[in-house]
């Protein structure tokens, strides 16, 4: 069912919405840029339509929503432990395609890799309803309908953001409330981007072998990544993390085990005790994450891990292209396949 | 919903110095364990770390822990009757049916020896389960040497090699790095023989590489990975080598699937 509402009535159906959900949409963090009076957006929660930044690209994608960049796991007490209560209050994001794909994609590792799911993953998740924020025209640097994410369709409900009016379309009928049902109706199915400007060729998942792993073009990596792990912060599916243990008092009775994000490009990634590191150089975290995203991630879960939202791109400092690193890995496949 | 996370905590009942920097840490505990498994073992407020067990029976575990970094710093504090955080077990483990039956040898560099340690012992108190039972195992020095009453008693009836990088005056057995053993095993069932080799990576490396130039089947031989593993259980990221994750399909790997992993 579709509905078509002003601003005005918009604005009241969050409103009444926010009595069950707390709303968390792109937003602009004022002077929170990486430099002295500059913004940055990202994922908050949402009082308004004016709060809802869609004219750019969130610099950081919403996982931090569900999966939190520093999370208590638990408190020791004594020779007790105890996970802490979280906000129990559900929770309506409102995400682009892509992101809806990469969450998709979250779920895999924390809910479906190995025997256990993550009890603190799993716990937010099940408050989390999606409100997919229609798509049709991205960014820049996004390449999602090269990667199959331009298209989502596990949403519970679907916004179109007009001049004049705002279009929903509602899925999970819980989120029908009276300001809906006053409004008028419309028929509206969401569109999606149909070509970016960027476009990337996967290479043949099979086709990459140990003398792909073996080029010089991670050499390049290696001369120009500064291992700031910024791509990985600001992607949607990069989901690694390292235990922190705090202590709380001297007699180290009390305490708190926490996780925090890790990423593959962070030096100390694969440090082990007693010094041995098993990625040294730049390049080779750089071949690490891009096998991740788009070859070894497919052979485990049969789809790619990257949903093309250029995050990467957008803050890497030294303007290392990731959809640029998947041309050439291609064009290399291509290449030794045919002096097979 | 169960929380795999949380560790419960376990009484240290003992403590064995196997050298300096090296001790034994026996822990009560029930339940099913299968040698060459690790348990994420930790300090409230400290840390979290995977430890190999090493051996273990009804009650209890043990693990040879190395004291190396911040947490192992704060666990050789520790003494007899006090607690240990642990969960687990993860991984897979050595699975006694790929060896039984077989010509093995067993080959252990340094700490790598603690996670074939129960299997070793396993097939020396039951030599029916094996056709032929070989160890090799190489230290950097005599006061490096783990398991002394052990690697003794296994002596007795098996074909036990103990080399050292480098000996002292008092060292009277051999020397040498462990690759240069090789020739001394029973080499005359080769392409039937089985290896089972741990160590450093640099030790695995050009042992794996011996074998192999020696006429080793690749399928014929299994290693155990050890990567810094934060979870166990799939979701950190930290073992993770192309599809594979060392927690959840090894990090006990037959060499037809390790030598394909890339880091």
């Amino acid at each position: 069912m579709g509905y078509k509402l002003s601003p005005l009535a918009f604005d009241y159906y969050l409103k009444a919405l926010r009595n069950t959900y707390r709303i968390f949409a792109p937003v602009l963090q004022k002077g929170k840029g990486k430099f002295a009076g500059t913004d940055v957006i990202s994922y908050g929660e949402i009082n308004s339509l004016d709060d809802i930044m869609l004219d750019r690209k969130s610099y950081f994608s919403p996982k931090e929503v569900l999966y939190p960049i520093r999370e208590t796991l638990f408190y020791f007490l004594n020779d007790e432990t105890k996970a802490p209560a979280i906000n129990v209050k559900p929770i309506l994001i409102l995400v682009r395609p892509c992101d809806l794909n990469g969450i998709g994609k979250l779920d895999r590792v924390f809910l479906n890799n190995g025997q256990e799911v993550d009890f603190y993953y799993a716990r937010r998740r099940e408050l989390i309803k999606f409100a997919m924020i229609e798509c049709v025209e991205g960014f820049d640097t996004c390449f999602c309908v090269s990667m199959d994410s331009n298209v989502a369709n596990n949403y519970d409900m679907a916004v179109r953001f007009d001049e004049d009016n705002i279009t929903v379309k509602v899925v999970d009928k819980s989120l029908i409330t009276k300001d809906l049902t006053h409004a008028d109706t419309a028929i509206f199915e969401p569109a999606f981007i149909q070509e970016n400007k960027v476009k990337v060729t996967i290479p043949e998942v099979d086709l990459v072998t140990k003398k792909t792993f073996d080029h010089e073009l991670w050499e390049e990596y290696t001369s120009r990544c500064i291992a700031c792990g910024r791509c990985n912060t600001s992607c949607i599916t990069c989901s690694c993390y390292t235990m922190q243990d705090i202590k709380l008092s001297d007699d180290k009775k009390i305490g708190e085990r926490r996780r925090v994000w890790a990423g593959c490009h962070i030096d100390g990634f694969t440090n082990m005790a007693g010094g041995h590191n098993f990625r040294k150089k730049n390049g080779e975290k750089m071949r690490f994450k891009t096998m991740h995203k788009i070859n070894d991630f497919y052979k485990r879960f049969n789809e790619h891990m990257c949903v093309g939202c250029g995050r990467c791109d957008d803050v890497c400092p030294e303007y290392i292209s990731f959809s640029k690193c998947i041309n050439k890995l291609n064009a290399i496949v291509r290449e030794e396949t045919l002096h097979e | 919903m169960n929380n795999p996370y949380l560790p419960d905590a376990y009484k240290i009942l003992d403590i064995k110095k196997e050298t300096q920097i090296d001790y034994t840490f026996k822990i009560a505990y029930e339940g099913a364990l299968v040698g060459g498994q690790f348990m994420e073992i930790s300090i409230p407020g400290v840390g979290e770390a995977p430890i190999s067990i090493c051996n273990y029976d009804d009650s209890s575990l043990e693990m040879t822990i190395r004291k190396v970094g911040n947490l192992t710093d704060q666990i050789f504090n520790l003494e007899k009757g006090d607690t240990l955080y642990m969960r687990g077990p993860y991984g897979n483990g050595f699975n006694l049916d790929h060896y039984r039956g077989k010509d093995v040898v067993f080959i252990a560099g340094g700490t790598g020896l603690a996670p074939i340690r129960k299997t070793i012992d396993h097939f020396v108190n039951n030599p029916d389960e094996v056709k032929n039972l070989e160890v090799l195992i190489g230290f950097k020095s005599p006061k490096d040497r783990l398991f002394i009453d052990d690697i003794d008693r296994w002596s007795e009836k098996n074909c036990v090699t103990v080399t050292v990088d480098q000996g002292d005056d008092s060292w009277t057995g051999k020397t040498g790095l462990i690759t240069t053993h090789i020739d001394k095993l029973d080499l005359t069932n080769i392409s039937e023989k089985i290896a089972v080799v741990v160590g450093p990576p640099i030790m695995m490396k050009f042992m794996l590489f011996e074998l192999i130039k020696k006429g080793f089947k690749e399928k014929n031989i299994w290693v155990s990975f050890e990567r810094k593993m934060s979870c166990g259980i799939g979701k950190c990221g930290h073992c993770k080598i192309d599809e594979t994750y060392v927690c959840l399909e090894g990090p006990v790997f037959n060499y037809t699937t390790a030598k394909a992993l890339i880091d």
